[in-house]
């Protein structure tokens, strides 16, 4: 008893105090999600009541105009499907390619280390820097033009950080039992790439893929360095087209005066923003497929 | 030096020795992991390697088929040899050397891939130019394992018990027909009765193969073994081997004094 007694005095009674703390800070954290959910959430009502009236099929098959109610976003529309389309097929076995060259085959040197420390800062440069670069090196210096081909390179530039960092995640993420097991039945360096580490780590590196893709997708302000602000009424028929894509084609009308335009340009944010959501579901579910696979 | 060493051998091929160490030593780095290691293995026979954690069982094992190349920072001294080739000579190519010395890892570790694919990988990284079904089936029959998976062929490894899935990678192993079969403690993640069905599954393969198994279980080296080799670790923290013999003597009769401690459970 006195034993007790010595204890509660040395630990005074704050468990109350120490639970109303707890209280708080669970508030806190909610009102930090809360913070991102709301404006989020305004901000697509906003859109949708914006543009939800000028949205229609032929929003989608007419190039713009100069009056609202047959303009349409066909051009960018299939400038975007150019683009992404092309700059896919660069950065992805580029991508792949250098990730697994860093993880699987690269020394540990100094050398090795500046390379994946700048890989990180490049994945942290902005976007028009790359813009610049891609006019600079692909429209002027290569002379490739202001075409689907210039933008796609330099947009592929600018995600390429991003597929190899994710990539590399996905490589490392391959148990090493796997690798070991290979080797053990005799096979070579390069069958246990192809063979056992690159289908294992192919989901997650299509996420990868995925993600930043979605993130070209959106990209501006690169695109307006490659291409200018144009207003297109042709889709591009070959790499060296002129061309433009959606956030450029909603950015024109945005900046248009008349009221009209704006509500094009939040139909045309609709119809960007359903393109993301669906590769951004996509991305997830070939994630959760990988994870039930290697669960099972 | 050299003279010495094809003296041995020719001894050696007249014994039946499929394998054997000579002056065996692996380095990690500046730490030295294993000291002049000796070691003889007779064809169709299984030795074991027993001895206490961090005696160097697992490294010795891995010199066999070369998997030590794997790791950046260790290097082996010494030489193995197999049917008169030294494994460590500088023609000698490791990956050649893994298709005729299998190896069984501690942890089940089959490909994520379907239990056919498994079986089939070895042989096709090989370039295996025969019937394929019928390798896969005659090697998943070797390892006991048909009966069990013939109705799901294509279900994934990984949905096989912890036993399975080992005999699946014996399966694996057994397909590209190797000599040797190295196991690295390959019931310690098994229960005793998927442990049983490893061993009594061991007993059969030596009729075709030599078998080399590390295990921490004494009981298991001497239901499985014909030969032990117990490996000890040095005040330097090297392991070296402390004696080397028929797996019945080893355990009745040992030659050391700290082979008998160790197998009476005096230290571990």
């Amino acid at each position: 008893m006195s034993s007790n007694q010595a204890q509660s005095s040395l630990f005074p009674e704050n468990l109350r105090k120490r639970k109303r703390f707890g209280q708080i800070i669970y508030f806190l954290l909610l009102s930090c999600v809360l913070i991102g959910i709301v404006s989020l959430l305004i901000l697509l009502v906003r859109i949708l009541f914006d543009g939800i009236d000028w949205l229609s099929w032929h929003f989608l098959t007419n190039f713009p105009s100069r009056h609202p109610e047959i303009a349409g976003m066909k051009s960018a529309i299939f400038g975007t499907i150019w683009t992404i389309a092309l700059t896919g097929s660069f950065t992805v076995p580029i991508g792949i390619g250098a990730a697994i060259y860093l993880e699987e085959y690269s020394p540990k040197s100094w050398f090795t280390q500046i390379i994946e420390i700048n890989i990180s800062n490049l994945a942290g440069v902005p976007s028009i820097v790359y813009g610049l670069l891609g006019l600079a090196l692909f429209v002027q210096w290569m002379s490739i033009g202001r075409s689907v081909l210039a933008g796609a390179l330099t947009l592929a530039l600018l995600v390429l950080p991003i597929v190899i960092l994710a990539a590399r995640e996905a490589i490392r993420a391959v148990p090493d039992s796997y690798r070991q097991a290979s080797y053990a039945l005799g096979s070579t360096k390069w069958q246990t790439q192809k063979y056992v580490v690159l289908p294992s780590a192919m989901p997650s590196i299509l996420t990868g893929v995925i993600l930043a893709l979605s993130r070209a997708i959106g990209e501006a302000a690169p695109i307006i360095a490659i291409s200018a602000l144009v207003y297109l009424t042709f889709i591009p028929t070959n790499p060296l087209s002129r061309f433009t894509v959606m956030p450029i084609q909603i950015f024109n009308w945005v900046s248009r005066p008349q009221d009209e335009f704006r509500g094009l340009a939040a139909a045309g944010i609709i119809i960007l923003l359903l393109i993301l959501l669906g590769m951004n579901s996509f991305a997830i579910y070939l994630r959760n497929r990988y994870q039930k696979q290697s669960e099972e | 030096m050299e003279n010495e060493i094809t003296q041995v051998t020719d001894k050696e091929i007249s014994k039946n020795i499929i394998i054997s160490a000579r002056n065996l030593n692996v380095y990690y780095g500046n730490f030295r992991a294993v000291k002049d290691v000796n070691l003889d293995v007779k064809k169709n026979q299984v030795l074991s390697l027993i001895g206490p954690s961090g005696c160097g069982k697992s490294t010795v094992l891995r010199c066999f088929n070369r998997m030590n190349d794997l790791i950046l920072s260790a290097e082996v001294g010494g030489s193995i040899l197999y049917n008169g080739i030294n494994l460590y000579s500088a023609e000698v190519d490791a990956t050649e050397i893994r298709s005729s010395i299998g190896m069984v890892f501690q942890k089940p570790n089959p490909f994520p891939k379907s239990i056919y694919d498994n079986v089939a990988f070895g042989l096709r990284i090989n370039g295996y130019q025969g019937d394929m079904d019928e390798a896969v089936e005659k090697s998943l029959k070797q390892a006991a394992l048909w009966d069990e998976v013939k109705d799901r062929l294509k279900d994934s490894g990984l949905t096989l018990s912890g036993g399975q899935q080992q005999r699946l990678c014996i399966a694996r192993t057994l397909a590209i027909e190797p000599d040797i079969i190295l196991m690295d403690e390959p019931c310690s993640a098994l229960d005793p009765i998927a442990t049983l069905a490893i061993e009594e599954l061991i007993r059969e393969l030596i009729t075709k193969y030599t078998i080399i198994i590390v295990t921490h279980n004494m009981q298991q080296a001497a239901r499985v073994s014909d030969e032990t080799a117990f490996l000890m670790v040095g005040e330097d923290r090297a392991g070296y081997l402390v004696e080397t013999g028929d797996t019945q003597q080893i355990f009745t009769n040992p030659k050391e004094e700290r082979t008998e401690s160790y197998i009476t459970g005096r230290f571990s």
